[in-house]
C-alpha cells in the first residue's frame, strides 16, 4: 500500500458513481432515485477536488462548490414536484406516474 | 504517510459500504441515513486533500440541510417502514447492473490509465475560505459570472418550490 494519489480518489469516485447509477436504474421510489442522483453528484465532486489537487489548481474546488449549489436547487425543486405528485395521485411509484409517457 | 493511507482505505471501505446500503436497503429512511454516512466520509476526504472549505460546506449543506429535507419529505409522505416499495422486477435489474458495470469499467479506465501527469506542487493546495474567496471574486477568472448565475438559479429554485407547494384553488 503506497501513498494515496489522485488515482485512488478517482477510482473511489468511479465506484460511487456506478453504485448511484445502479440505484437510478433499479429503484421505483423517486425519493431513493433522488438520493442516488445525489450520490452520483458527490462522486463527481470527489473527482473534481482530487483532480484539482493533482493539477495544482483551485478550479476543481470552485467547480465542486457550484455543483453543490446546483444540487441544492435541484433537491428543492425535485422534492416539491414529488410532494405535488403525491398530493394529486396519492402515490409516487415511478411506474404509476406515467402522465408524460407517450 | 502510512497512517494516512490506512485511514484512506478504512474510510473508502466504509464509504462504499454505505453507498451500497443506500441502493440495497428497502427502507428509504435507512437509505437516507446511509447517504449521510457517505457524505461524512467524503467530507473527511476533502479535508484530507486540503479542501477545507469544500469539506465544511459538504457537512453543512449536504449532511445538514439536504438530507434533513429528504428525511422531512419521507416522513411527510409517510413512506417509511410500513409499506416499503419493491424494486423493479424483470429485466431492468440485470440491465442496470450490466450498464453500470460497463460504466465503472470506462470510468476506471479513463481515471487510472489516461491520467494526465500531475504538476509538481510545491506547497499544499490551499482550500481555505480566503483562497476560495479570492478566486471566486477575481474579475479575471470565470467564477464571478458563474457566481451571479448561481444566485439567479437559487432565486428561480425558491420561486419554483413555492409555486409547486401552494395548493390549487380549484
Amino acid at each position: 500500500m503506497g501513498p494515496i494519489t489522485a488515482t485512488h480518489y478517482i477510482g473511489l469516485s468511479a465506484i460511487l458513481f456506478a453504485i448511484g447509477a445502479v440505484g437510478v436504474g433499479i429503484k421505483r421510489n423517486p425519493i431513493v432515485i433522488f438520493m442516488c442522483i445525489e450520490l452520483m453528484l458527490n462522486a463527481a465532486n470527489l473527482a473534481l477536488v482530487a483532480m484539482g489537487k493533482h493539477l495544482g489548481s483551485i478550479s476543481g474546488q470552485m467547480m465542486a462548490i457550484f455543483v453543490m449549489a446546483v444540487a441544492a436547487a435541484e433537491v428543492a425543486i425535485g422534492l416539491g414536484i414529488i410532494v405535488s405528485i403525491f398530493r394529486s395521485r396519492e402515490t409516487i411509484d415511478i411506474d404509476e406516474v406515467n402522465l408524460l409517457k407517450l | 504517510m502510512q497512517g494516512n493511507s490506512i485511514g484512506f482505505w478504512i474510510l473508502a471501505a466504509l464509504c462504499v459500504l454505505a453507498a451500497v446500503q443506500v441502493v440495497a436497503n428497502r427502507n428509504p429512511v435507512r437509505s437516507a441515513l446511509a447517504l449521510v454516512g457517505v457524505m461524512c466520509c467524503l467530507s473527511v476526504f476533502y479535508f484530507a486533500q486540503g479542501a477545507e472549505f469544500v469539506g465544511a460546506v459538504q457537512l453543512i449543506v449536504y449532511a445538514g440541510a439536504i438530507m434533513v429535507l429528504f428525511l422531512f419529505v419521507i416522513m411527510l409522505l409517510n413512506l417509511g417502514a410500513p409499506t416499503p416499495m419493491m424494486d423493479r422486477v424483470g429485466l431492468s435489474k440485470p440491465v442496470a447492473l450490466l450498464a453500470s458495470s460497463a460504466l465503472l469499467g470506462c470510468l476506471a479506465f479513463a481515471g487510472a490509465l489516461k491520467m494526465a501527469p500531475g504538476r509538481a506542487v510545491k506547497a499544499p493546495l490551499p482550500g481555505t475560505v480566503q483562497e476560495i474567496g479570492y478566486a471566486l471574486f477575481d474579475p479575471g477568472r470565470p467564477w464571478l459570472f458563474a457566481f451571479e448565475l448561481t444566485s439567479v438559479l437559487l432565486l428561480v429554485g425558491v420561486v419554483g418550490a413555492v409555486v409547486l407547494a401552494q395548493r390549487r384553488s380549484d
